[in-house]
């Protein structure tokens, strides 16, 4: 537990954090598989498009927005919720 | 007959697909395990200490119903109906989400109650609690066992574990991180899934369409099938409701669909109302339904069109498949229209796609479960138990409590999955669920925060009688005396369930004693303090874009405008 007064920064539990990392490993896996592991008959499957390589670059595209997003505005979490 | 189309429907994962899959609960269960740690109070554990942002409940809100029902259920609509079943988005969903931030959220978090029947104890009396109470825990029960079949069924088909195998691994992965983290690993959960079912459903629906030649190529194949031209547009949609004449078709969705059930839905339902109730000041609780409705408004494209591509390209499901279904037959290929999202996933994605769909359908099954057993736990506790039959324990007996009560929901969860597995059609199943347990509670809800001499007997009388009068419309429904196709049975029965419950309020309220006002202060409209409504607008709650009426009015505005190009 954080020990500054009043409040801490969310760190791990910023699910944007985690949301980039989950994209992030996501669109890495998928790229690849895109550009070495994806066959022509399954391009041919997927109407001749290499979905696992655009949408695996989608998917890195938007976790590396999202990354930028915790570091410009990171997230604050009160130490003690408020309570009447 | 299923034989074939478990056959047909095994998908070709392999390792990377897995190891995508396992990722995902692997994150899932790590963020619940940290989560544990920081839990400390059971106010923490139910409402996650209200201390989130209102962009991520607003998210959770929508995520939490992003489950079973919309992503098979709303695909199989899609595939069968066309577009009309973005009903069930833009006249279903929308506009009762909105309401619910501008009008309601000022009552909910303004009054701290923690459940819908807390509120109904405090508005009415213990009758009208206890009631509602149960009704509810039934409910969350009951659609508990319809997200884990779902699940069940999806791990058997996919995988080929055998169903009683699925089912209960999926019981068990549901329950362990809800019952160590609550709400808020929930709530991670929720929005996680989220992207994954959408970083899943988008390529499969771009794909979808290059397949079919863009949308010209779809509208010109969908014409051309046995559904015809009208289900390329919105209204008016007889083919979803049953109803023969037109008139009745845009009333029965209107009213039944767009008003009661929708209405009911969102606005008492505390799966999606306690996702608000976790945000940290009024504003963003008030925020919260709305910012959700941003993303709820274009779901329909990555779920209901790749029904739609489903309808025309799957071989299982096109041609003469599609006609002999649609007559309520069964198709010659043994496939139904729930499979179309399936089907379509096994003939588009390549493996590494395919991992992220698989993972991606799991989670939202599991986020629906997982929502559906927090809010029971929630009602239960504090509701039933504490309420009714152990009071005034110390905190963490309750907290105790709690982690029993969702453990024991879980198990009887895997016995109401069997009663889901009997019927054929579980979107039906769903809103006959609805129009029994939320149109009756809307109706009492709305007139109770509207008109202060509501007396608590016509509180709990109008309960009663309003979900004896939609079971009465099923009975008939069910057993042939109205021959209603379609979900219109369930629109009837909700509409049936608001008048009844409606009019036998008033009689009672005016044969007994109302409530002395000052018990009221917060709880009706009319004698809440207009300052205790207000929200705060400065800090964190500044800015033009962060007043909940403004986004409202332009996510009615973007909804209008979405239904008038495709009417």
């Amino acid at each position: 537990m954080a020990t500054e007064s009043g409040s801490h920064r969310a760190g791990v539990f910023d699910v944007r954090t985690v949301i980039a990392l989950l994209m992030g490993v996501y669109g890495a896996v998928t790229t690849v598989m895109g550009i070495g592991f994806t066959s022509e008959a399954e391009i041919a499957k997927s109407a001749g498009v290499n979905i696992n390589l655009w949408a695996g670059l989608g998917m890195l595209v938007f976790a590396a927005l999202f990354v930028l997003w915790v570091k410009v505005r990171p997230l604050r979490v009160p130490e003690e919720p408020e309570q009447e | 007959m299923h034989v074939l189309a478990q056959a047909d429907l095994r998908l070709d994962a392999n390792a990377i697909d897995y190891l995508l899959l396992a990722f995902y609960f692997l994150l899932v269960l790590g963020i619940g395990y940290l989560a544990r740690r920081q839990v400390s109070t059971s106010l923490d554990f139910f409402l996650s200490g209200r201390s989130l942002p209102a962009w991520v409940t607003g998210l959770a809100f929508i995520a939490a119903n992003l489950g079973a029902i919309e992503v098979m259920g709303m695909s199989a609509n899609g595939a069968q109906y066309g577009m009309p079943t973005a009903h069930y988005f833009w006249i279903g969903a929308v506009p009762a989400m909105l309401f619910l931030g501008v009008v309601m959220m000022p009552f909910y978090y303004g009054s701290k109650v923690r459940s819908v029947p807390e509120f109904m104890l405090r508005r009415f009396s213990k009758p009208a609690h206890l009631i509602n109470g149960i009704s509810f825990a039934t409910a969350q029960i009951l659609i508990a066992g319809i997200n884990l079949f779902l699940l069940a069924s999806v791990i058997n088909l996919l995988l080929g574990w055998p169903t009683w195998v699925s089912v209960i691994i999926a019981a068990a992965i549901v329950l362990t991180y809800t019952a160590l983290g609550g709400l808020s690993a929930a709530i991670y959960n929720e929005v996680l899934q989220f992207f994954v079912i959408v970083a899943a459903l988008l390529p499969l629906t771009i794909v979808g369409l290059y397949k079919v030649g863009g949308w010209e190529g779809l509208a010109d194949k969908v014409s051309g099938g046995p559904g015809g031209a009208e289900q390329l547009s919105t209204w008016p949609g007889n083919q979803l409701t049953g109803f023969g004449s037109n008139f009745l078709s845009v009333l029965g969705l209107v009213f039944g669909l767009g008003f009661v059930l929708s209405f009911g839905y969102w606005t008492t339902n505390f799966v999606e109302v306690q996702r608000a109730m976790a945000s940290k000041s009024m504003s963003a609780a008030r925020r919260t339904p709305i910012i959700g409705a941003f993303p709820k408004m274009f779901i329909p494209f990555i779920v209901i069109v790749p029904g739609m591509i489903a309808g025309v390209t799957v071989t299982e499901l096109m041609g003469e498949n599609k006609a002999a279904l649609m007559q309520g037959g069964s198709a010659p290929s043994g496939a139904t229209f729930n499979d179309a999202l399936l089907l379509l996933i096994r003939d588009l994605l390549p493996n590494g796609m395919l991992g992220i769909a698989i993972a991606g359908l799991l989670a939202s099954f599991m986020a629906g479960m997982a929502a559906n057993l927090s809010s029971f736990n929630t009602v239960f506790t504090y509701d039933i138990w504490q309420t009714y039959l152990k009071k005034d324990r110390p905190d963490d007996y309750y907290l105790r409590v709690g982690r029993v009560v969702t453990a024991a929901a879980t198990i009887l969860a895997i016995g109401t999955a069997f009663i889901a597995s009997t019927y054929s059609n579980l979107m039906d199943y769903l809103q006959q669920l609805f129009s029994f347990f939320n149109a009756p509670l809307f109706a009492t809800f709305i007139l109770g925060m509207f008109w202060k001499r509501m007396t608590p007997t016509a509180g709990w009388l109008g309960l009663v009688t309003g979900t004896a009068a939609a079971v009465t419309v099923f009975g008939l429904t069910e057993f042939g005396v109205w021959d209603l196709p379609g979900q219109g049975g369930a629109f009837v029965g909700a509409g049936a369930a608001f008048v009844v419950d409606i009019a036998v309020s008033v009689v009672a309220t005016y044969a007994t004693q109302p409530k002395p006002a000052n018990q009221l202060v917060g709880l009706v409209y009319s004698l809440t303090p207009k300052d205790t409504r207000q929200h705060s607008t400065t800090g964190e709650d500044a800015g033009w874009y962060r007043r909940p009426a403004l986004l409202a009015g332009i996510a009615l505005a973007i909804t209008i405008a979405l239904n008038i190009i495709f009417f």
